[in-house]
């Protein structure tokens, strides 16, 4: 397409894209815009975006101060690093023996891994629930991290690109004298970037941004995550003051945002390459 | 002595049979090509060689070793694929680093950042880097040895793959069509210059290919496969001139050669045109059919224009150094090739009416089910109507 022609058909098709890109960036322009409102702007009657009293500074101090943020921040990062780790080094072998060994099962746990992707997390929250308080491991890392461990997903996306690695590659490796794990370090996985980086963003996202979970196995203030942190923000400590409500979640927001603008063309191909749900 | 021998090899994918009971014996420094049809099993067998397929029964020596329970590492045996399978993600010299690094380093000197802190590790890679560009210097790729396999030609790619194979001196060199994916010059360039290399490494070689030009032209043996059997494994010549089996026959040369069915006279005689060649009365009834195979180059056509079959030409193909004629018999409807040399070609058009002849001893009579029977040319002359019958 040529960018310098401008008919009427780009001009309307643009004018849909840039009105659904609004829609979609409202609520995040609004709470940028909330962040830095003063008490009596938010509650005045007239909606305007520009702040009439500039008290983002209040806001972000009060955000900060009143909630230990770092420890929140720090928990996310832990808990998804976490999280994605596992799910790679369970998700890469397992996907690897489906694509490309031959053994009795392979067809059963195919199966098992469709039916995983069926059955959504709320289905079995409470038997989980239940099991990790008889275990008293209620409130840890380990409960925001283990049920996550094991990423049907990432099977499913792994071993989709896995079946795409010829086997000649893998023959090869065998006869160069690699055992299976050496030939999954040493030959898939420098192979499956793409995959990977596609599949990091997926999990990363997911797990920075549920609340659900956390909800259930968190009650107490030192693990939580980002989202439960703003839950207990607003319950406890901001009441009303949504100023600084807004301004806590827009540092919370941020790392995602910015990670995203940093690698907005390895998200796209990641979206493109698995043509999946998110 | 042989240094590989493969005993009655069987396997089978869901119940097809893919090899019914291959055996093969190749001497210490042999090369020997497999060559047939795709699907005829000579991948299968190769892979069954290397161990990246278990056989359903037979055993493979290698020297006085069992292979069959070892895994694929141990075999000490080296492959060259079709693909060339070269690590994507690692330089030229890095993939044909990779043999020697799994073999000369130990678990513990194998390990990113703690590898280098063991003692000789240092070393064993020094000397592997050494290994490495002496076998680029040999294959003339030492130039190419930071790139990777994406910035390669196929013939760049191909070097770097026999490199890998060459590198750590294996004891059996496996090639499966390393050369199709080459276009026509540069494949039979390499020719040449993978039987140098196999003189020089000399180890026991098999190659698999369906380029039967390949098979004869580089092989100490050619091994014919058809159908999963191997129907023959005879020197070049004897394949050629010695068919074992009609597919044999069949496969093996360049235009394909002319086969008729025919019936045993009462005589104990088979006759084509004027010739007639005899088979031994022991061991064939007559009447039985048969059918009679003649290599192109052994048709001419007849100077005279008194003798021979009567045909008409088809079609006429100027190779340059020979001709190819597609004549039709008159007398039987069978359509026969002949190669000419352009003297004896010149001045033939399709639709000219001519007159064959064939060389008698150059005749293969093959039973009905496909073996070779012994013939022997019988000198006199019959009558067209008699080879009809």
């Amino acid at each position: 397409m040529n960018a310098q022609t401008f008919t009427l058909g780009r001009a309307v098709r643009l004018s849909v894209l840039i009105f659904g890109a609004a829609i979609f960036l409202a609520p995040y322009v609004f709470m940028i815009s909330t962040a830095g409102k003063a008490q009596s702007d938010i509650f005045s009657s007239s909606l305007s975006l520009i702040p009439q009293h500039w008290s983002y500074v209040q806001n972000f101090a009060k955000a900060l101060t009143r909630v230990s943020m770092t420890r929140l921040l720090f928990n996310g990062v832990a808990v998804c690093a976490l999280i994605f780790v596992f799910q790679v080094m369970i998700a890469i072998p397992c996907a690897y023996a489906m694509a490309k060994l031959k053994f009795r099962a392979a067809r059963l746990m195919m199966m098992l891994v469709m039916l995983g992707l069926l059955v959504p997390i709320h289905a079995t929250a409470l038997p989980l629930y239940v099991a990790f308080d008889r275990l008293a491991v209620l409130n840890s890392y380990f409960a925001l991290v283990a049920p996550f461990t094991i990423s049907v997903f990432g099977i499913f996306l792994f071993l989709q690109f896995f079946r795409a690695i010829p086997d000649d590659l893998i023959h090869a490796a065998r006869l160069d004298g690699m055992s299976e794990l050496g030939i999954i370090g040493r030959v898939i996985v420098p192979n499956a970037w793409p995959a990977v980086t596609a599949f990091a963003i997926f999990s990363v996202v997911a797990h920075w941004n549920d609340l659900y979970w956390p909800l259930i196995v968190v009650s107490n203030q030192t693990y939580a995550t980002p989202p439960l942190g703003l839950l207990y923000f607003r319950a406890a400590e901001a009441g009303d003051d949504y100023g600084a409500l807004m301004a806590a979640t827009l540092i919370i927001t941020t790392p995602l945002v910015a990670a995203f603008l940093l690698a907005q063309k390895r998200f796209v191909e990641g979206i493109t390459m698995t043509g999946l749900k998110g | 002595m042989t240094a590989l021998s493969l005993r009655g090899i069987e396997k089978s994918f869901s119940g097809n049979p893919i090899l019914k009971g291959v055996s093969l014996d190749a001497g210490p420094g042999e090369f020997i090509a497999l060559v047939g049809p795709s699907g005829c099993g000579k991948s299968t067998l190769l892979r069954i060689l290397a161990g990246l397929e278990s056989a359903d029964a037979g055993e493979i020596m290698l020297g006085d070793r069992d292979l069959s329970p070892m895994p694929a590492a141990d075999r000490n045996i080296a492959m060259v694929f079709q693909s060339y399978a070269l690590y994507p993600h690692l330089t030229a010299a890095q993939n044909i680093a990779v043999p020697l690094i799994m073999r000369k380093l130990t678990r513990a000197q194998r390990l990113p950042l703690i590898g280098p802190l063991m003692p000789s590790q240092r070393k064993a890679v020094a000397a592997i880097k050494r290994d490495v560009r002496e076998m680029a210097v040999s294959l003339k790729i030492d130039h190419l040895l930071d790139r990777k396999p994406g910035q390669m030609s196929g013939g760049q790619r191909q070097r770097v793959a026999l490199g890998r194979a060459m590198v750590r001196r294996p004891s059996v060199f496996l090639m499966d069509e390393p050369l199709s994916n080459l276009d026509a010059n540069l494949r039979v360039h390499a020719r040449g210059e993978i039987v140098e290399l196999h003189r020089r490494a000399g180890v026991p070689t098999l190659y698999v290919t369906h380029d039967q030009a390949e098979a004869l032209s580089m092989a100490d043996r050619v091994a014919v496969m058809i159908g999963g059997s191997m129907l023959q494994l005879a020197s070049p010549q004897v394949i050629y001139d010695d068919p074992a089996h009609i597919e044999v026959a069949r496969f093996i040369g360049q235009p394909r050669i002319n086969l008729f069915p025919s019936q045993v006279g009462a005589d104990g005689t088979i006759a084509l045109g004027d010739i007639r060649v005899g088979l031994p009365r022991e061991t064939v009834a007559a009447g039985t059919s048969v059918t009679i195979g003649i290599r192109p180059e052994f048709v001419s056509v007849s100077r005279s224009g008194q003798q021979g079959l009567p045909a008409r030409i088809g079609r006429v193909e100027f190779l340059g150094s020979e001709i190819i004629l597609y004549c039709r018999l008159d007398a039987i409807g069978e359509t026969v090739v002949a190669k000419l040399s352009p003297a004896e070609g010149a001045g033939l058009a399709a639709g000219m009416p001519v007159r064959l002849e064939f060389s008698a001893d150059q005749l293969f009579v093959f039973a009905e089910d496909g073996r070779r029977l012994p013939s022997t040319p019988v000198d006199a002359a019959i009558s067209l109507e008699t080879a009809r019958g």
